[in-house]
């Protein structure tokens, strides 16, 4: 029987394997910031351990950096510690490290597909869930707690059990203004946040080979958010042509090498998955979150449910909590629903082509008089890039607020927060409650829905919004 | 790390699903660089709730948490881990655990204890009729026990062989792995030279 791509990839990093002990896999590249990592260098230090390869390793500062100010010293003294710690500990072990202020600097996730060092074929962790950002190169990329941060600094492996294959095979075409994100934003809807648990998911079909390798990141990257172990595509032409003449690429006849192999990396015709999930693409429409987990899904069109829709008492409690913290009212249509603060960016949604996309929709219009639109690059060179096409100038003209890169609003632990009670639209991955700042209430969105929302102030699609005069 | 073989402790409910680890830690607790102190973050925002269960004066000490299913979903966070352990709960049960979760805990000494749905729903009517109502952990034999008599509460729990193994001896995941040195050089021998690295050579 033939292999899966996960198994192929897992296959090729087994340094060791016993009976009644998880693998040890090898890690090709393990990716550092400032927040999950303290303690594991700390661990080293303690243990008298050194980081095997700091030559497989690179930290960059994201999760806490200020997106307003960020040529001075972080103003936050708890924030500044940590990334202080993370200078310090870089230095200390021979890290590469892009800190605040540096061209490479940004999100994690952004930074290593845009340096060219997450290739197909490789197994990179991180001590961030969002790790499977990776995947979508045909890479084996999962997140990690810190103490396995400590174990990969010291050892540059992981003790892995093998996990079960699943595939989900979306088919047809994606309709035009649906994105990967209402895809995936779908995809959790129908299984849950845990029905991916203890799978590495292989996504493919028609629509899937269909996205751009920044729509890819964007579907790999939620895969967390159903509790998938990893998500991954098979790399193809659009994978190789992203790849080739970054910087960390192979070049040359090595680079010639690597494509050769990469070609191997897809599932074989007789390989057998786990599990099967079935999608069709031409059914999707734009899909936002109403609840407090991204399995609480909808239609744009739809209206808020009520508890009495779930047939699980589990899940119509968890609805009723829900509602409850996000103020809502079962049977509300979804675009009444009023919207305070837009964020667009994230690690699920902060790359240039997302930021093209906002551009365009927000080109000739404003942002409504009582919202307030966050554009957040989630890297320096992305932030570079989008003004060296003029679109910061587009998102300034509409009222937004242009800001440096970093995780910014995803998650909250920099200055740029909901306050309790605001309500957003966010191109982030998290609804969860206070994600955005203590009380606030989250709707995810994809980036056309990001943008339509911020011109109209409640939640909306490009398709709503009147057409740009002259 | 610390050998785990039974525990008895207070039980607390935590009736909830889907338990995230932004609930269980939120992000602004997270800029500590040590492993301890962060009980002060656990369900924080829950914890303005006088009615919530950890400010109930019952729940004090409390030291087994009986949680709904989806317990630790989200964020890779190992301090989700820690303020738990901080706060004092040496268990978690729930009749499902995040993938991240589930191994943070492992590797920090936090037994989380799967069990079948209906399981958690016993334990959770037991708890609300008895005042103290306590639970056994045995690690040794895999099982759950809370009360007596022939309304006893006794079930097994999953956990994985090795996590168990690694909780029952106490060992440390990193010294292990080192003892396999020579191999971990073989395969590194063995690694394409097109593979990426992040230094110069």
């Amino acid at each position: 029987m033939g292999k899966t791509l996960a198994e192929k990839i897992w296959d090729e990093h087994v340094v060791r394997s016993a009976e009644g002990e998880p693998d040890l896999l090898y890690i090709d590249l393990h990716l550092i910031h400032e927040v999950t990592s303290p303690q594991a260098f700390d661990g080293l230090r303690l243990t008298n351990r050194r980081v095997r390869r700091p030559d497989l390793t690179l930290a960059t500062e994201d999760h806490n950096v200020p997106t307003l100010d960020w040529d001075l010293p972080i103003a936050d003294p708890v924030s500044r510690t940590q990334v202080e710690t993370l200078r310090k500990n870089a230095a200390e072990f021979g890290v590469r490290l892009h800190p605040l202020g540096d061209i490479e600097q940004g999100i994690v996730h952004v930074v290593g597909p845009q340096l060219g060092l997450t290739q197909p074929g490789m197994t990179i962790v991180c001590g961030d869930s969002h790790t499977s950002t990776h995947g979508a190169f045909g890479a084996l990329a999962f997140g990690i707690g810190t103490s396995e941060v400590e174990h990969v600094l010291a050892t540059q492996t992981l003790p892995q059990a093998r996990p079960k294959t699943m595939a989900v095979t979306v088919n047809g075409t994606l309709p035009d203004g649906v994105t990967a994100k209402d895809l995936v934003l779908t995809l959790i809807t129908n299984t849950g946040t845990g029905g991916g648990q203890g799978y590495v998911v292989e996504y493919r079909g028609e629509a899937i080979e269909a996205l751009s390798m920044e729509a890819r990141m964007t579907v790999c990257n939620m895969s967390i958010e159903w509790g998938a172990k990893a998500g991954l595509i098979a790399p193809d032409q659009t994978t190789f042509d992203y790849i080739e003449g970054r910087p960390e690429a192979p070049s040359g006849a090595d680079w010639e090498a690597a494509v050769a192999h990469w070609k191997g990396l897809v599932t074989d015709a007789d390989a057998e998955f786990d599990a099967e999930i079935v999608l069709d693409a031409s059914t999707m429409t734009p899909f936002v979150t109403w609840g407090t987990n991204p399995g609480q899904g909808a239609p744009l069109a739809a209206t808020v449910p009520a508890p009495a829709d779930f047939d699980s008492p589990t899940e119509a409690l968890a609805c009723e909590k829900a509602l409850d913290y996000m103020g809502l009212t079962a049977g509300t249509p979804l675009r009444d629903i009023k919207v305070d603060t837009v964020f667009v960016g994230s690690c699920t949604n902060g790359r240039i082509e997302d930021l093209r996309l906002a551009a365009s929709i927000l080109q000739g219009r404003s942002v409504a008089a009582d919202t307030r639109l966050l554009v957040v690059p989630g890297s320096v060179r992305v932030r570079m890039q989008a003004e060296a096409e003029g679109l910061h100038e587009i998102f300034t003209a509409a009222g937004a607020e242009w800001r440096g890169a970093g995780c910014s609003m995803c998650l909250g632990m920099n200055p740029d927060q909901l306050a309790p009670g605001e309500r957003s639209a966010s191109t982030s991955n998290r609804n969860f409650e206070g994600r955005q700042g203590k009380g606030g209430r989250t709707h995810l969105v994809s980036v056309p829905v990001a943008a339509a929302t911020a011109v109209r102030g409640t939640l909306s699609s490009p398709a709503d919004l009147d057409p740009v005069a002259g | 790390m610390e050998q785990f073989h039974t525990h008895t402790g207070l039980a607390v409910p935590l009736k909830r699903s889907n338990v995230d680890t932004d609930q269980i830690i939120p992000a602004v607790y997270l800029k500590r660089v040590t492993r301890s102190g962060f009980e002060d973050g656990l369900f924080a925002a829950w914890r303005n709730d006088p009615e919530f269960v950890l400010n109930q004066e019952r729940f004090s000490g409390g030291s087994v948490l009986v949680a709904g299913p989806d317990f630790g979903t989200g964020s890779s966070r190992e301090h989700a881990v820690w303020a738990l352990q901080n706060y004092g709960f040496k268990v978690v049960i729930s009749s499902r655990f995040a993938d991240i979760f589930r191994g943070n805990s492992g590797k920090a000494g936090l037994v989380a204890a799967q069990v079948d749905e209906k399981v958690v729903s016993r334990l959770w009517d037991y708890i609300d009729t008895t005042p103290g109502a306590e639970i056994t952990v045995d690690l040794v034999s895999r099982t759950i026990t809370a009360g007596d008599g022939p309304d006893q509460i006794h079930d097994s729990f999953d956990i994985d062989d090795y996590t168990r193994w690694r909780l029952l001896e106490g060992l440390d995941d990193i010294g292990i792995t080192l003892g396999h040195e020579a191999e971990i050089a073989s395969f590194e021998a063995g690694r394409p030279s097109w593979k990426p690295v992040t230094l110069p050579g």
